[in-house]
């Protein structure tokens, strides 16, 4: 039986958690309110006890994969774990029950937070620019986009072009377009790196920047990343960072002498904030020195042991968010950090790395690599010897979960044939490392000797493969949609 | 702590299979100029107790609602949340997924969207909602931009009722390219309706607040009969909570219906993280931003769930993408959820009326206080109020603190004419007991302040 809807389960007349009474005169809504501006029909909201909606949602609770429970392998999206003290730190009233027109000189205790934040953020970034009013990483993108558009227009240089590798995340062309700039796509070399040549063909002085992910999405650090930088700065454009991968390098190796003139960092990746099932992300953006003027604002600023939001920036590109950003999200941030310490933060990545490596020397002889030699904490593999047996990267995504284990990221980047990408993270053992590799290897065995099995998986999940061509022909979107499909037979 | 497992023999079997001698080979191809030389200018780790006294002391630095009787609104308010809702959005199962990219297991996660969505639709009145979006400044920007997709037109108008704020942002947004943003004021705290009838013909949308910034109920069904008669869409920034009771923009016959979720059961948290809702009639619904659950079913014809139309996202459609929005604020949307699941159509209403009513009562005894007058006195209200004080509103909210009141929000944060005016808003956890106090504050300050009046130069309203 699948799990009702809250729909399905309201009954006329229950009720959840009660309100005070009204201890003041009711004048009433009719007295209160011109009739031509009141709802007619009530919202259909479900009607339902607390203890029947606790089971609904506990019960569907129990359908998810979650790092909680197992490995959760996701290329690109850092799911290690998230240490509880953080939750716990967020939800202290003093934090949680503060409201953002607060005054400063009475949240100073949320300012010094997000000030002692920014001061480790700078540190592991090498940056001094920095903001963290981005909800996430994609945000990030968009803010350092407008930054540049700022800067080049305060040099009077219109510039209308993006260089965006091919191995890129989709958010890198998608935030170019929308903020009207083209995208200049180049191909990555044979060694998946960016291919030199082709940048060079793709710079011009139309070009305003270019995004780099490093390591990049092969997991490979772009060695020749100072080059680039030289040979965008030569063009007069700025270099970005998308820190996506920045858990292959905290502590190890600093974005800013890289030479990049923007840095984004995703905290619910690199630090370990909960993924919430899709969000809240945090996003943090590093600027170099120059760009400072333009990040968005307010900016925190510092007077003695006084905090202050700094909104007069006469060339900041303007708020991007409400307020300032995912507070909640800073908060278990800073506390990652604070049991980390110096010493935990490069460790996180050194450990990161072993665990990559280790993973993809376990699985590259069952598995093509898309590329030999030690990878940065994630790695890509092929799945194209198994699709020539007939089982593509699909079935072996769906034949783990049977597992018990959550996939990797399929068919990205796009520039391999069948993909893998496969993140393990440090916070899984050598023991859950060993089970993943295993069951891997079980069906590469399973695509020669019993391809039905894996095309067949997942047979031990809560609903077996879902027609997700049928979900998009016919669009249920709500119960409303559910109840006219049943009416209408 | 380093929520690392590792020995030491694991580690030297770990290098041995990998083939190095040493980690240090792993990371090679870093460029020893780009290495750190030594560690981090960082401290040591610290203990979780460490860690908790000093997070539990900077908590200490804050004036928090649980201390203090909150009057601050402009879209983020404190409501009652439930300690079931806690206890559910706490939980690893949905706190520790992502974004259900395996549906089969995360049909939890899924499910959950479903029925956000469902709640979304039938509280706007509209027809399909998406997964959520960052917050409300961010989903008006996103409603700019598919009304201006979808008209192929460059202008924007905004009604200064809308959060200045979200205004900032969609002026941050438009600096971009795709929209053109100009605003149209108030006319005694409601939305001018003239000068969108006279804006001409290139107007893609008229976005407007239910209710306004200012507190004053707008007439959803004029300002969007006007927009529409400009060929234009009505994008309205709808309060959650007061769509248990005012008709929604939906049933005006609004295009987007889009605002702020933080009101339905997610803490203040100091503005972050929020969530913003987003929803429009299905004939546009491969213009929608976001992501998108929709039912289906599974191999053996059982009801299941799945990210549907993905082919309108970033990471499938890439430059062309409806949005660049990939990670959303899905524990949020579950927030939301669970509140409107716990509170159900009866408790939402009531928490509705209980504003409702509440903010009547403190505008009653306010009307009473010589020197202190309503900003917008004829026009209807549903839980905030614009008071217009006999001296600067700053003055009076640091007075107020004595008495443990965060007393509102002073107006001339946002527009230097107008120092004397203060937003006030009531939620349903407002006791008598607190606005008696609130009314008797006001009172005495005002009484102190009423020999030396201090006139607004320009005043607005």
């Amino acid at each position: 039986m699948p799990e009702l809807t809250l729909h399905e389960l309201s009954v006329p007349g229950h009720r959840g958690p009660r309100l005070m009474p009204l201890d003041v005169p009711a004048q009433g809504i009719d007295r209160l309110l011109p009739a031509d501006r009141v709802r007619k029909e009530p919202a259909a909201l479900p009607e339902i006890s607390e203890p029947t909606a606790m089971r609904h949602f506990v019960n569907l609770s129990t359908l998810n994969h979650h790092i909680d429970k197992a490995i959760y392998p996701l290329g690109s999206c850092t799911m290690k774990y998230n240490p509880k003290l953080n939750d716990e730190m967020a939800r202290i009233p003093g934090f949680a029950g503060i409201h953002p027109m607060q005054p400063d000189d009475l949240v100073q205790g949320a300012l010094a937070v997000v000030a002692e934040l920014h001061e480790w953020l700078r540190a592991i970034m090498g940056m001094p620019g920095i903001t963290t009013q981005p909800a996430a990483g994609a945000q990030c993108e968009l803010t350092a986009v407008l930054m540049a558009r700022a800067y080049h227009t305060d040099r009077g240089d219109a510039r209308e072009e993006v260089i965006v590798p091919d191995s890129a995340h989709g958010t890198n062309p998608s935030t170019v377009h929308q903020v009207g700039y083209r995208v200049v796509q180049i191909p990555s070399g044979p060694d998946g790196c960016v291919d030199l040549a082709a940048l060079e063909r793709a710079i011009s002085p139309r070009t305003a920047a270019m995004m780099l992910t490093n390591p990049n999405t092969l997991g490979i650090f772009e060695r020749q990343v100072g080059t680039i930088a030289r040979l965008i700065h030569d063009a007069g454009a700025l270099l970005y960072l998308d820190g996506a991968n920045l858990n292959a390098m905290m502590g190890l190796a600093s974005p800013g002498a890289m030479g990049f003139d923007f840095a984004h960092i995703n905290l619910h990746k690199t630090f370990s904030t909960p993924h919430g099932g899709g969000g809240p992300g945090g996003g943090v953006l590093c600027v170099r020195k120059e760009l400072e003027p333009y990040l968005p604002m307010p900016v925190l600023e510092q007077d003695g042991d006084h905090y202050r939001w700094n909104v007069d920036r006469p060339r900041s590109i303007g708020r991007v968010h409400s307020y300032y950003g995912n507070f909640g999200i800073l908060v278990r941030a800073l506390c990652y950090m604070r049991s980390l310490g110096a010493s935990g933060i490069g460790e996180a990545s050194r450990e990161a790395i072993l665990n990559a490596n280790y993973l993809k020397a376990r699985l590259k002889d069952a598995y093509a690599a898309s590329h030999e030699g030690p990878c940065m904490h994630e790695f890509v593999l092929s799945a194209s010897r198994q699709k020539a047996r007939g089982v593509k990267a699909l079935d072996i995504a769906k034949r783990l979960l049977d597992f018990g284990m959550h996939a990797p990221t399929i068919y990205f980047p796009l520039i391999v044939e069948e993909a893998l990408m496969i993140e393990p993270t440090e916070t899984e053992t050598k023991g859950s490392l060993d089970a993943f590799a295993d069951a891997m290897l079980q069906i590469d065995r399973e695509s020669a000797e019993d391809p039905d099995r894996v095309h067949a998986a997942p047979t031990r999940t809560p609903v077996r493969r879902l027609d997700e061509a049928r979900a998009a022909r016919k669009l249920i979107l709500s119960w409303q949609d559910l109840e006219a499909e049943g009416a209408g037979g | 702590m380093s929520f690392v497992g590792r020995s030491d023999a694991e580690r030297r079997a770990m290098l041995e299979r990998i083939g190095v001698p040493r980690e240090e080979d792993l990371w090679a191809s870093i460029p020893s100029e780009f290495r750190l030389s030594g560690p981090l200018p960082l401290p040591a780790p610290l203990a979780e107790y460490e860690i908790a006294r000093r997070f539990e002391l900077w908590a200490e630095r804050n004036a928090d609602a649980s201390r203090y009787a909150c009057f601050l609104g402009g879209g983020i308010y404190d409501h009652f949340i439930p300690a079931a809702l806690r206890s559910i959005v706490s939980r690893s199962e949905f706190a520790t997924a992502y974004t259900p990219y395996q549906p089969e297991v995360a049909q939890g996660t899924l499910q959950v969207i479903f029925e956000y969505q469902s709640m979304i639709r039938e509280l706007t009145g509209m027809e399909v909602a998406n997964a959520s979006l960052y917050d409300g400044a961010t989903a008006a920007v996103e409603a700019a931009v598919f009304a201006a997709g979808a008209k192929g037109r460059p202008r924007v108008l905004c009604s200064t009722g809308v959060h200045p704020h979200t205004r900032e942002v969609l002026r941050t947004y438009a600096s971009a390219g795709g929209f053109r943003l100009e605003e149209i004021p108030l006319e005694a705290g409601r939305t001018a309706i003239g000068p969108i009838a006279s804006a001409g013909n290139d107007v893609a949308a008229v976005i407007w607040a239910q209710p306004n910034f200012e507190g004053v109920v707008e007439d959803g069904a004029a300002l969007t009969q006007a927009a529409h008669e400009i060929g234009a869409y009505s994008l309205a920034a709808a309060d959650p909570v007061a769509l248990a009771i005012l008709r929604p923009p939906g049933h005006d016959g609004a295009d987007v219906v889009f605002g702020e979720g933080q009101p339905l059961g997610v803490p203040m948290s100091y503005g972050g993280p929020l969530v913003g809702f987003f929803a429009i009639r299905k004939a546009e619904v491969r213009r929608l931003p976001g992501r998108l659950a929709g039912v289906t079913v599974d191999l053996d014809g059982k009801r299941g769930y799945v990210l549907t139309l993905q082919t309108r996202e970033q990471h499938i459609r890439r430059e062309r993408a409806t949005s660049n929005i990939c990670t959303n604020q899905g524990l949020m949307a579950l927030a939301n959820t669970v509140y409107l699941a716990l509170l159900g159509a009866q408790g939402l209403r009531d928490v509705a009326t209980q504003c409702l009513e509440r903010a009547h009562y403190l505008a009653d005894r306010i009307g009473e206080i010589p020197g202190v007058r309503l900003a917008h006195a004829e026009a209807p209200f549903f839980r905030e109020l614009v008071l217009r004080l006999p001296a600067p509103a700053e003055s009076f909210a640091r007075a107020a603190l004595d008495r443990r009141i965060l007393a509102g929000i002073p107006l001339g944060r946002f527009d230097r004419t107008r120092p004397n005016h203060l937003l006030v808003a009531v939620t349903e956890k407002r006791s008598r007991e607190d606005l008696d106090r609130y009314v008797d504050t006001l009172a005495s300050w005002a009484k102190a302040h009423a020999g030396r009046p201090r006139e607004e130069a320009a005043c607005r309203s």
